[in-house]
């Protein structure tokens, strides 16, 4: 399928006092309509710049784009002109935050901010945007709408506040959604609920969905195939269920294991990932793994040597009907009988 | 009090202690004033912990969980008198917390110290992290310098980190290395009891599984006790011994780690056991356990707590508060299983998890 989005090679830097830090280091993925890919990884890996990069929502200074291509439905983001790109947000694609009160406006009412949304798409008037705004918000859980839209955003609860920025993305019908940690500050059965509503309006509209989060089982609830990064470089891709049962990548292993999980014996001792991230300011040659990974020690001296000269390129590794790809030169064995 | 850097307590079999209460909570309250109007006038009070009892055996670890707002954190904090408690008895190897004054307040709170969620705020950036791990003994007045600087060395190395890490400053560490100096300044005085509020929830999960791990291993050679305050369901069901549900205020189940998980016997424990995302993709949800929030805790619903969201919840549930009650053989401590729900005996109605492939 051809995909909706597709981010090449993308390259961001921050200039900092110490110099330039590489936070995305030649980054690239696609998502297809009506798919849902995941972007998992631990903090400074640079999963949210990658994002916030597709709406060009990285501040410059300090933020500086380095060289790649994102390309929606087939045009080059990075190459529009501001007024095209302001055409592109918030109507075909939207993006949803951890922090609620990064898209919504303190001193203008719900009623009001909705409004803005659907004049701006559909060209709607007050009393057919208020309508539509009202059933939307019933639909993400919201009791009583027609109350709720006149207040302001400060009164309403942390799930709610969130409720209601996923409202205002769903109501434009975007062709590309982005969610950014988008439950991680609600409390479990508040997220099981907004997840539950993703899910469901991406099947009326086939929305495609770009979902950043650091929790396993929220990339196992949500996506169709996964990428992992790692010190601002994707080291896997894969299918979701061949990514939890086999994955290839020795960081990808890590992070699994390090989750407490049922089979795993009361109060044993959970495997870890020992060590630091290296600097981004001065990133080590050859792969940025080496340093903690388990496998790694394991080698001879030769092999060792190429992990830490070589930089091991992403490639197709043949599983996952071609789905599967892997950034090490010495993957994990491929899996027996695993696949959908 | 002695110096001994506690490894004593290693080898101690926490098997041949278990059943012992080192801290016995009973019917504890914590309001506070909601005031308002042209005087101040208290117009009514938040019951932020609300009639909550309990027990923690010695050795073992009480995982106290439930969502923001539920009361876990007023709890952990009251429990170290860091909030004055409203009413209620906090006994403490059979010695009263909550009426102790003075010099036995010090000395009981020698014994009970607390580990927070947040690294990067619980730390003084001014001080170095040996002054930081020293200051509980300055405090007390506990040795000479030189002896309490041996003692913090040791204390390095007992978590995990290089003694020349001293003469740092918090800004120098990681997240996991932090939280590893916060645990060591609460080992500092060799306490029996450690209530940790959310320890793990700031780490990211390579990092969180070493905090874990250290947890364990100290409690294992030292035979401590921990209060676990988590809203991590995976975190607390590896961690603790027996585990604590709380919305608004009260606990509503408390027992054994593998009854909790394996067989809730209330509505809101089952609630938030099908929450939690599977991670396993070929087991997806395709039902939501519950609708709506948590309603605000100046609002509680009349009876039950939890009434106004539990699908079993007729108009008996409406009446009053039930109390908690006993559901296993309650001979032996360590087993006990006590649930404060009528309707308990038709959780077997309660929806199925259904699960759908990826």
């Amino acid at each position: 399928m051809m995909p909706l989005l597709e981010i090449d090679n993308l390259q961001v830097g921050f200039d900092t006092e110490a110099g330039l830090l590489r936070a995305v280091d030649g980054v690239s993925m696609s998502v297809a309509a009506g798919q849902t890919l995941g972007l998992v990884g631990e903090s400074g890996c640079g999963k949210s710049v990658t994002a916030a990069s597709v709406l060009r929502l990285v501040p410059s200074p300090p933020g500086v784009m380095l060289g790649g291509a994102i390309r929606f439905d087939g045009q080059d983001i990075l190459k529009l002109p501001r007024d095209a790109l302001q055409q592109l947000r918030g109507r075909e694609i939207a993006m949803v935050f951890q922090d609620p009160m990064t898209s919504l406006n303190p001193v203008f009412t719900i009623e009001r901010q909705l409004w803005e949304v659907l004049s701006l798409r559909f060209g709607l008037d007050r009393a057919a945007a208020r309508q539509r705004a009202a059933e939307m918000l019933r639909t993400v859980g919201i009791a009583d709408p027609e109350a709720r839209l006149a207040v302001y955003p400060h009164e309403l609860s942390g799930g709610m506040k969130q409720r209601v920025m996923i409202a205002m993305a769903l109501l434009c019908e975007p062709r590309l959604l982005i969610a950014d940690e988008p439950t991680t500050a609600l409390d479990v059965t508040v997220q099981a609920q907004i997840l539950h509503l993703m899910r469901e309006l991406q099947r009326k509209t086939g929305t495609a969905l770009l979902f950043i989060t650091h929790d396993m089982g929220v990339i196992a609830e949500m996506c169709d195939a996964v990428v992992v990064m790692y010190a601002g470089r994707v080291v896997e891709r894969r299918p979701v269920v061949e990514l939890f049962e086999a994955p290839r990548h020795p960081y990808t292993r890590g992070l699994l294991d390090s989750i407490p999980r049922k089979g795993v014996a009361h109060k044993a001792e959970l495997p870890t990932i020992e060590g630091t991230v290296p600097s981004l300011l001065h990133p080590p040659p050859g792969c940025r793994f080496a340093d903690r990974c388990r496998h790694h020690a394991a080698l001879d001296v030769v092999s060792q040597r190429r992990c830490r000269e070589q930089d091991p390129v992403l490639r197709a590794d043949g599983s996952g009907d071609g789905e599967g790809w892997v950034a090490c030169h010495f993957p994990m064995a491929a899996a027996v009988g695993g696949g959908t | 009090m002695s110096l001994s850097d506690g490894r004593s307590g290693r080898g101690r079999h926490v098997t041949g202690v278990s059943g012992t209460p080192l801290l016995e909570v009973e019917d504890l309250h914590k309001h506070y004033p909601v005031r308002g109007g042209v005087w101040s006038r208290q117009l009514g009070s938040i019951r932020a912990v609300a009639g909550v009892s309990f027990q923690v055996l010695k050795g073992q670890t009480l995982g106290l969980v439930g969502e923001s707002g539920c009361g876990k954190s007023t709890l952990g904090r009251t429990l170290m008198r860091l909030e004055e408690p409203t009413a209620g008895r906090v006994r403490f190897e059979g010695r009263d917390l909550a009426a102790a004054r003075g010099a036995e307040l010090l000395s009981l709170r020698r014994e009970i110290q607390m580990v927070f969620q947040d690294p990067y705020s619980s730390l003084n950036p001014r001080m170095t992290v040996g002054e930081i791990v020293r200051e509980p003994l300055v405090v007390h007045g506990i040795g000479r310098k030189a002896e309490q600087v041996q003692r913090v060395r040791a204390l390095f190395e007992t978590v995990g980190l290089a003694a020349d890490a001293m003469s740092r400053y918090p800004s120098e560490f990681s997240g996991g290395q932090r939280q590893r100096i916060g645990v060591a300044r609460a080992l500092a005085l060799n306490p029996k009891l450690v209530i940790a509020d959310e320890p793990v929830s700031a780490l990211d999960v390579s990092v969180q599984s070493q905090v874990l791990n250290l947890m364990v291993r100290l409690q294992r050679e030292r035979g401590l006790t921990y209060v676990f305050i988590s809203h991590d369901l995976s975190v607390v069901e590896h961690v603790s011994d027996a585990v604590a549900i709380m919305y608004l205020g009260r606990i509503v189940e408390q027992g054994p780690v593998d009854r909790i998980f394996g067989q809730p016997a209330h509505p809101y424990t089952r609630a938030l056991m099908q929450a939690i995302p599977s991670t396993n993709p070929r087991q997806r949800r395709e039902t939501v356990p519950l609708q709506g929030e948590t309603p605000s805790p100046t609002a509680t619903p009349p009876g039950c707590v939890f009434s106004s969201r539990c699908p079993l919840a007729t108009d008996a549930c409406r009446v009053a508060m039930p109390a908690l009650e006993a559901i296993s053989a309650a001979d032996d401590p360590a087993r006990r299983h006590v649930v404060a729900c009528v309707r308990r005996d038709e959780i077997g109605a309660w929806p199925q998890r259904a699960a759908v492939a990826a």
